[in-house]
């Protein structure tokens, strides 16, 4: 249930990957937001705070998904797709758990290298202290443009990847997205190993 | 304190001669100044420092200095508890070294400096505490809003034209509705002054 298993993924791939995507997503949104709209100045102060602290979630979330997609099986690639499908999709996967890592860690050099030096105050709970990186208007413009082209780029290929996703589900029709939504299918596959017997026999 | 001065001029020493006449028996100890020597109408000028800090979680904070005030204050020599000052800054020249810090404590979130131009505090009592020291209570007013806060007065420097105080206090920025980066910078500004004046 928690693991992956040879056709399908587990509890544990599913719950990361989602809680990722839409942390991911946020973040854009609220990184845009706070950076490009103009706001009133005390909102978009606790907006830089937020974006760190959730910013830093994801860091995490993301290291152990890293870790978790190296060491965990990963199931037999949905049925059906060409050796070219499956190279792409692997290529894409570890971009994108690359650059979840990249982002945050880009993040972090921003707000180490601010000549602001303000706290991270990780959800006024505890100081996440600044990287060691000395601080100069220089290096806080390189690295938030760096930040910035990251999280852009990761849009992209979210997009992409998004769009490749829902191709499957919706043109191909196959279990591509399904897989990544519920236990359905190895439920299925399990009850038959365990009973030895077909599903359809069993429904009687 | 007059000693300083090399060459004392002849007004200075006369004030000399006649406050350590005054002063009589406390003539040996008149080394520290005192308050009450001090009496005078004094205008406040340029050459003091309007000093504040905040501190941030983790350590260190925000510096800085208002430049541009005005004010004045009255001593009084035979009961310094009916002394008095009045005192206005200009939030808009504040400065910390970094543009964005100050543009942000100018902006609606802090000063909104465009809206409420001036901070001014107004003193309804003095409380000698020392020979040279006082306590101040008076109200402040900033963004609209008015509150009774002290501060604390050492006598630092005085001749016969000028005096110089150390001034500080502890004020809460959240009843003046600025408390905006709270808890990460803390609630509450120390302001640490050292206000010269000029006897009118
Ligand atoms: C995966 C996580 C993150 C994503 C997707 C993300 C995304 C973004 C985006 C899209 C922007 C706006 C860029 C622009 O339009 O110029 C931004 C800005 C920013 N991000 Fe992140 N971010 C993440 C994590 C972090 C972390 C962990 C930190 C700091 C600890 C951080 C600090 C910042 C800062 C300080 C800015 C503003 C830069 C500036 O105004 O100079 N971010 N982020
Ligand atoms: C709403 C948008 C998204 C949809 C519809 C979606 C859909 C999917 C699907 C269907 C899979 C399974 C592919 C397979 O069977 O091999 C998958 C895997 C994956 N997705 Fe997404 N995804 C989305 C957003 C994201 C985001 C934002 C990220 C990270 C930045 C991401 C990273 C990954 C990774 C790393 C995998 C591989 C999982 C693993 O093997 O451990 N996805 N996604």
């Amino acid at each position: 249930m928690l693991r992956n298993s040879r056709s399908t993924f587990g509890w544990v791939t599913i719950v990361l990957h989602w809680m990722i995507a839409a942390l991911i997503l946020g973040l854009i949104a609220l990184g845009f937001a706070m950076r490009r709209l103009s706001l009133d100045p005390a909102l978009q102060f606790s907006l830089y705070q937020w974006h760190k602290s959730f910013g830093f979630t994801v860091l995490a979330l993301a290291a152990f998904r890293a870790v978790w997609h190296l060491f965990e099986r990963k199931p037999e690639a949905t049925a059906g797709l060409s050796p070219l499908e499956r190279h792409a999709s692997a290529t894409m996967h570890v971009a994108l758990i690359v650059l979840t890592l990249a982002v945050p860690l880009a993040g972090w050099a921003v707000a180490s290298t601010s000549t602001l030096n303000i706290p991270s105050f990780y959800f006024d709970w505890f100081v996440i202290p600044h990287l060691p990186m000395a601080k100069s208007e220089a290096a806080e413009t390189v690295w938030t443009s760096t930040h910035a082209i990251l999280a852009y780029m990761m849009l992209t290929l979210v997009l992409v990847h998004a769009m490749a996703a829902f191709y499957h589900h919706i043109i191909r029709r196959d279990e591509v997205l399904a897989r990544m939504l519920t236990l359905r299918q190895r439920r299925r596959g399990e009850i038959e190993k365990a009973s030895g017997a077909p599903l359809v026999a069993k429904r009687k | 304190m007059i000693m300083q001065k090399s060459k004392p001029s002849p007004a200075a020493l006369a004030l000399c001669i006649v406050l350590t006449c005054a002063s009589g028996p406390d003539t040996a100890r008149a080394s520290a100044p005192q308050l009450q020597d001090a009496a005078g109408n004094y205008g406040i000028t340029g050459a003091s420092r309007v000093h504040f800090s905040v501190a941030q979680v983790g350590g260190g904070g925000i510096v800085g200095d208002f430049g541009k005030f005005s004010g004045n204050f009255r001593i009084d020599g035979s009961n310094i508890s009916r002394s008095s000052v009045e005192f206005t800054l200009y939030p808009e020249s504040v400065e910390t070294g970094e543009s964005r810090v100050e543009d942000f404590l100018k902006s609606s979130a802090v000063f909104d400096s465009a809206t409420y131009r001036t901070v001014t505090f107004r003193s309804t009592s003095v409380t000698q505490t020392g020979p040279d020291s006082a306590a101040i209570e008076g109200t402040l007013t900033a963004r609209g809003k008015t509150r009774k806060e002290r501060f604390s007065v050492k006598l630092t420097d005085w001749n016969s034209r000028s005096i110089s105080f150390m001034i500080r206090g502890s004020i809460f920025r959240s009843p003046y509705g600025m408390d905006v980066g709270t808890p990460i910078y803390s609630n509450v500004v120390e302001f640490d002054m050292n206000i010269k004046g000029q006897k009118h």
